[in-house]
């Protein structure tokens, strides 16, 4: 049965453990979601407008991370990179993972916003003499970046539930603490429920954010 | 005769191996007033577009003003820069059949966007001229509405407002009634008219042949990627020379 206060009780004492843990995944999902988003703003980019080689590489990269699993990924960016003398760190390799992996979901979105702009829109945009870089940073990307929202934020949420794989090659983040804690008391029932909400705070925290940004750049009809 | 504004030379235009444009001249001097007609198929959108450089074209000139638009005819011909056309496709106003306002942006800054970002103008000079335009539009309450938020003849307004506001040497109108319902078709023509009565020089593609009729100092009629006839609209729609010309009038509605 559940004992709530000998729970409380190893809460308390883990209690520091468990903030390192929480900071750990917290930190390590933002630092992949930044850098994912930055690097998929230009994978989207390139498959939009690239010339078609350039294209054509990012599409491999593309197609290559997104059919592979999160998880295969996570272990490759950590065993394979030290094999060709690449020397990673846990932490390095598993952000390096999860950046590769947004940077491709955050790419796939932001193309597809980009091509479902009705072709009248760049036109209107050159009609009045914009230029290119015009066109797109005052009519293209500001519509695009308004549809690729609600993905972008689910990518988001991905992301968190995504770091726990990092607890296979020892990233002390939220899941490795948990089990870490479980070994010692046995509690599992109670710290794996207690994990589980935490991951589901920070993502519907994410989800709130998302949907109040949402609500403040909608267009009015 | 003096030099004319906008004239267009010998064009000729393929999409892949169709030529769409097969040699198409005309010229329009300043004021001038010149609406093509003819059937979907025959050409003159592509003609329009081409004037704008929304198209490319093949072979041929079209000259604003002297200048030649888009292409330097050489020999060698070629391409001429990205900014030079941009500064080019300025000098003409461009009215879309399907508005193609920008959503994100209200009634005002639609029509200040060019004027800030194109001309440079500070922002108080670009919002007093979108504010005469919007007013002579008939939309100076609707100047923080978004396109959302207006009828499809309040946007095609805006779209009207947008382009003039740039001073262009040349409007060009794309079918700019044909998505608007019936009723809503009036407040967009008069607003066309209005400006055609102040001597504004345009180019106007049209199904309203009443309307063509009204406003037009010459009619075009393209058929196949030619000019088959041009005249006032007096003798173009009351004594059709060609066969062709007598058939898609017969055909036309009024």
């Amino acid at each position: 049965m559940l004992d709530l206060a000998r729970f409380a009780t190893e809460l308390w004492i883990a209690r520091w453990a468990v903030a390192q843990g929480l900071g750990m995944t917290i930190l390590i999902s933002t630092l992949a979601i930044v850098l994912g988003s930055l690097l998929g703003i230009g994978i989207g980019l390139v498959l939009v407008y690239g010339g078609w080689i350039a294209r054509f590489i990012v599409r491999l990269y593309v197609d290559f991370v997104r059919g592979t699993p999160v998880f295969v990924l996570v272990l490759a960016s950590f065993y394979l990179l030290s094999g060709i003398g690449i020397q990673l760190t846990a932490f390095q390799a598993g952000l390096f993972a999860l950046t590769i992996f947004c940077s491709t979901h955050v790419g796939e979105n932001l193309r597809g916003s980009l091509l479902s702009l009705p072709r009248g829109q760049m036109e209107a945009g050159k009609a009045i003499g914009l230029t290119f870089p015009q066109v797109f940073a005052y009519i293209l990307a500001p519509q695009a970046l308004r549809q690729a929202l609600p993905a972008w934020v689910n990518t988001a949420t991905e992301m968190v539930k995504a770091s726990t794989l990092l607890s296979i090659i020892g990233v002390v983040e939220l899941l490795l603490v948990t089990r870490e804690i479980i070994s010692r008391n046995f509690l599992s029932l109670e710290f794996y429920f207690f994990a589980g909400l935490l991951y589901f705070l920070i993502d519907y925290a994410i989800e709130r954010a998302g949907k109040f940004v949402e609500r403040r750049v909608a267009l009015p009809t | 005769m003096a030099q004319p504004v906008l004239k267009i030379e010998n064009l000729h235009k393929k999409f892949k191996e169709v030529e769409v444009l097969k040699g198409v001249d005309l010229s329009l001097q300043t004021g001038d007033v010149v609406s093509i007609i003819g059937s979907s198929g025959s050409g003159k959108t592509t003609l329009l577009r081409c004037v704008n450089l929304l198209e490319e074209f093949h072979e041929g000139r079209i000259l604003i003003e002297d200048d030649e638009v888009g292409y330097l005819s050489g020999p060698p011909r070629r391409r001429r820069k990205e900014a030079e056309i941009a500064r080019q496709r300025a000098m003409t106003g461009m009215v879309f059949q399907q508005f193609n306002l920008f959503p994100h942006m209200s009634a005002l800054r639609n029509v200040t966007l060019g004027l800030t970002k194109v001309k440079k103008l500070p922002l108080d000079e670009a919002v007093a001229i979108a504010e005469k335009w919007l007013a002579r539009v008939g939309l100076s309450d609707r100047r923080d509405h978004y396109p959302g938020q207006l009828s499809g003849g309040q946007q095609q307004r805006v779209a009207i407002a947008r382009a003039v506001a740039m001073n262009p040497k040349v409007m060009l109108f794309d079918e700019v009634t044909s998505a608007l319902d019936p009723e809503l078709v009036n407040e967009v023509l008069n607003v066309v008219k209005g400006l055609a009565d102040d001597g504004m020089t345009m180019l106007l593609v049209t199904h309203e042949m009443k309307f063509a009729f009204e406003v037009s100092d010459r009619v075009v009629f393209m058929n196949q990627g030619r000019i088959e006839e041009e005249g006032p609209p007096e003798e173009l729609f009351r004594a059709p020379k060609s066969q062709r010309l007598a058939e898609f009038l017969k055909n036309a509605k009024f």
